[in-house]
């Protein structure tokens, strides 16, 4: 286990490492970087200041040997010091980049479990039911419900559940309350957007797990257990739930990567500070260093997402153990 | 070496032009007909091509016909947008609202019932700025569907290109592009999209200069189809590199075909299935992608009509004109769920076995 989590974890580390560096090109070489890290309402005073706080007097490979020992030991710029994981000064906002970053991930992760919480739990649960009950009205009804469901998009379903909750005065706004500061003001604040959220991937849960499990059903270790004798609960609990979850946490894997990274429709949608809405926001004010940032900060979490799924399917499946 | 066994490839592509493949209802007679992998015997039977059954297959699937009528009909009000315009009478970017006072009410709201709909405004008004809401979703659509077809058509072309180079080629080629595709998946995609935007669109425009609407639909091109390949090309990089040791590719190669007839004769009939299903489920979701970045203010601005900006001032409109949201909402997931049954629909036309 330990030489394959690091071996993976060595793997996501250089994909990171050219990841960064493609980005930083790109961004660096793309324009006038100082112009585009100003905004839009720049004052040449600005621009100065820029110019001489990225060096970009210097050779883009200086700068880029700047940027990645900066992370490490941190970087003096003329406007303050800037500590160790140092992704840069963002001349927009006047902020630290990770400072931001780390203020803004409670947000995100709050949505993002919670979402993950509700939809798996209502999208395992309906597709199971599905898959016991196939071919009888209610796999039918699941199926197109979740069929039709799957197509809606989050902007579309915000607006009509405010409609119904919020405009309507039966709940407050969503907004983000710090989990310290009480869990049930927390979880009533995100109550709406992690049900909106749900709701799209509650329908592709229900339709995954629904198909995982008719497959395994028909497997033959499945039909062994049946002719053995074991009850039709046991082996469809015990055996085919079992080889159905594979899949799942593949895509579940990949799901939360996507979420912590920022959920930016369902933060742009319900107002809330999160990753998204940052990258959102850094984009229309053509804040460089900040998209920079959220970009290797998002990618550094799918990966890490993805490290944790490899390692989860060797509890699942013993045969992966092996390899 | 190379040299001779092309022109003896060009030699063996001509004959069995008319004979080989997919096309014809007899069997083919010629020597070459038999190095094909799908052979057909049978002398009196009518023989179908795999196209002609997977058709015949399709047409008996109801929900499958009627989607793709659906679908049709969206290409088709997408494509004559600027006909509806003239017999409609009106068009997607007149200020209807402050041409007659009588349409919106002092706060800039319809002052009709239903958002205004009436028989002159058939979807109602656009609050604040007045214009019609019936010819915004179909400039809209116009706008969206063209984009998203020229990302998906660019991306099929390019994951196929790719995929098959890698997979029959095999060796170092296959090493580096399979590592090129690792490392475009690492990107978390919606983040990228909306990070290189800004990038994307500073090739053409200096920053702090107004930005031409092409440009902004270039740039929408250009960053989902560098991001949306790889799917489809590792896909075919498995089945080509699957197929590449198979007899008739054997065959083929042992009576001395080209490489370029091998992968274009051999191996991409085998390959058709897989790129239609792959392009049926990735057009509905260019079409989101690229109305979530619209929704989102990177997209398409004003004034080109776009669909996904239609949410956006959904959104900001609904506490009061709640009815702005229903035509486009009802048409984007009309226009997903179809698409998705159709992808369903085409797969099981392909494949009989894989049934639901």
């Amino acid at each position: 286990m330990l030489p394959f989590l690091f071996r993976r974890t060595l793997g996501a580390l250089v994909i990171l490492f050219l990841l960064t560096t493609f980005t930083f090109f790109v961004f660096f070489a793309a324009g006038d970087p100082a112009q585009m890290s100003c905004g839009k309402n720049c004052t040449a005073d600005n621009i100065a200041l820029i110019h001489q706080n990225l060096g970009l007097d210097k050779p883009i490979t200086t700068q880029y040997w700047d940027f990645l020992v900066g992370i490490f030991t941190g970087r003096n710029f003329s406007v303050g010091h800037c500590p160790a994981p140092c992704f840069g000064y963002s001349f927009a906002t006047k902020q630290q980049v990770w400072a931001t970053l780390l203020d803004r991930l409670p947000t995100t992760a709050s949505l993002a479990i919670g979402g993950a919480v509700v939809f798996l739990t209502v999208g395992l649960a309906t597709g199971l039911l599905a898959a016991w009950k196939r071919g009888t009205f209610v796999d039918k009804t699941f199926t197109s419900v979740s069929m039709v469901l799957s197509s809606a998009q989050i902007y579309i379903l915000g607006p009509i559940v405010m409609g119904i909750f919020v405009y309507s005065g039966l709940l407050e706004s969503p907004r983000y309350v710090d989990f310290t500061s009480g869990p049930a003001a927390w979880g009533a604040g995100l109550l709406i957007p992690w049900l909106v959220m749900a709701t799209i991937f509650t329908a592709q849960y229900t339709r995954m797990s629904r198909s995982t499990m008719v497959e395994q059903l028909q497997e033959e270790h499945v039909r062994t257990a049946k002719a053995k004798g074991m009850s039709g609960r046991y082996v469809f609990l015990r055996y085919a739930w079992r080889g159905s979850l594979i899949p799942i946490v593949t895509i579940l894997g990949m799901d939360l990567g996507s979420l912590f990274g920022g959920a930016m429709i369902t933060e742009y949608t319900f107002q809330l500070a999160g990753l998204g809405r940052l990258a959102i926001t850094s984009v229309t004010t053509l804040d460089l260093p900040m998209i920079l940032g959220v970009l290797i900060f998002s990618s550094a979490l799918i990966l890490l997402f993805n490290i944790i799924v490899d390692a989860t399917y060797a509890f699942i499946d013993p045969r992966v153990r092996l390899s | 070496m190379f040299q001779e066994n092309s022109a003896r490839g060009h030699f063996a592509m001509t004959s069995p032009s008319q004979t080989a493949v997919s096309k014809t209802d007899t069997p083919g007679l010629g020597p070459d007909g038999l190095s094909k992998g799908k052979d057909r015997k049978g002398g009196e039977l009518v023989g179908r091509s795999p196209g002609q059954l997977m058709w015949t297959r399709f047409k008996r699937d109801r929900t499958g016909v009627f989607c793709a009528c659906v679908i049709l009909a969206f290409l088709l009000i997408a494509a004559l947008a600027p006909v509806i315009s003239m017999l409609y009478g009106k068009d997607a970017t007149t200020l209807y609202g402050s041409n007659d006072a009588n349409l919106l009410d002092e706060f800039g709201y319809p002052t009709g019932p239903n958002g205004g709909m009436s028989g002159s405004h058939w979807f109602g008004i656009e609050p604040q700025l007045g214009r019609d809401v019936f010819m915004q979703l179909v400039y809209g659509i116009r706008t969206s569907l063209g984009i998203s077809v020229a990302v998906t058509l660019l991306t099929v072309l390019t994951g196929t290109v790719i995929g098959i180079t890698a997979g029959y080629l095999g060796g170092r080629t296959d090493f580096w592009l399979s590592r090129v595709i690792d490392f475009l998946l690492a990107f978390p995609s919606q983040l990228t999209f909306v990070a290189f935007m800004p990038v994307v669109v500073a090739l053409f425009v200096p920053p702090g200069e107004e930005t031409p609407t092409y440009v902004r639909v270039l740039s929408l091109i250009i960053v989902q189809w560098a991001l949306g390949w790889m799917g489809l090309s590792r896909l075919l990089r498995g089945q080509v590199l699957s197929l590449r040791e198979r007899e008739f590719v054997e065959a083929a190669r042992i009576t001395g075909a080209s490489q370029w007839r091998i992968i274009r004769k051999e191996l991409l009939p085998n390959v058709v299935t897989p790129i239609l299903v792959q392009s049926t489920y990735m057009l509905p979701l260019f079409v989101t992608a690229e109305a979530g970045l619209s929704y989102l203010g990177v997209g398409i601005m004003e004034p080109t009509p776009d669909w996904g900006r239609m949410f956006q001032n959904a959104a900001r409109y609904y506490e009061n004109d709640p009815t702005y949201l229903l035509f486009p909402g009802a048409a984007m997931v009309i226009f997903v769920l179809c698409f998705n049954l159709l992808g369903d629909s085409v797969r099981d036309a392909f494949d009989p076995k894989s049934g639901r």
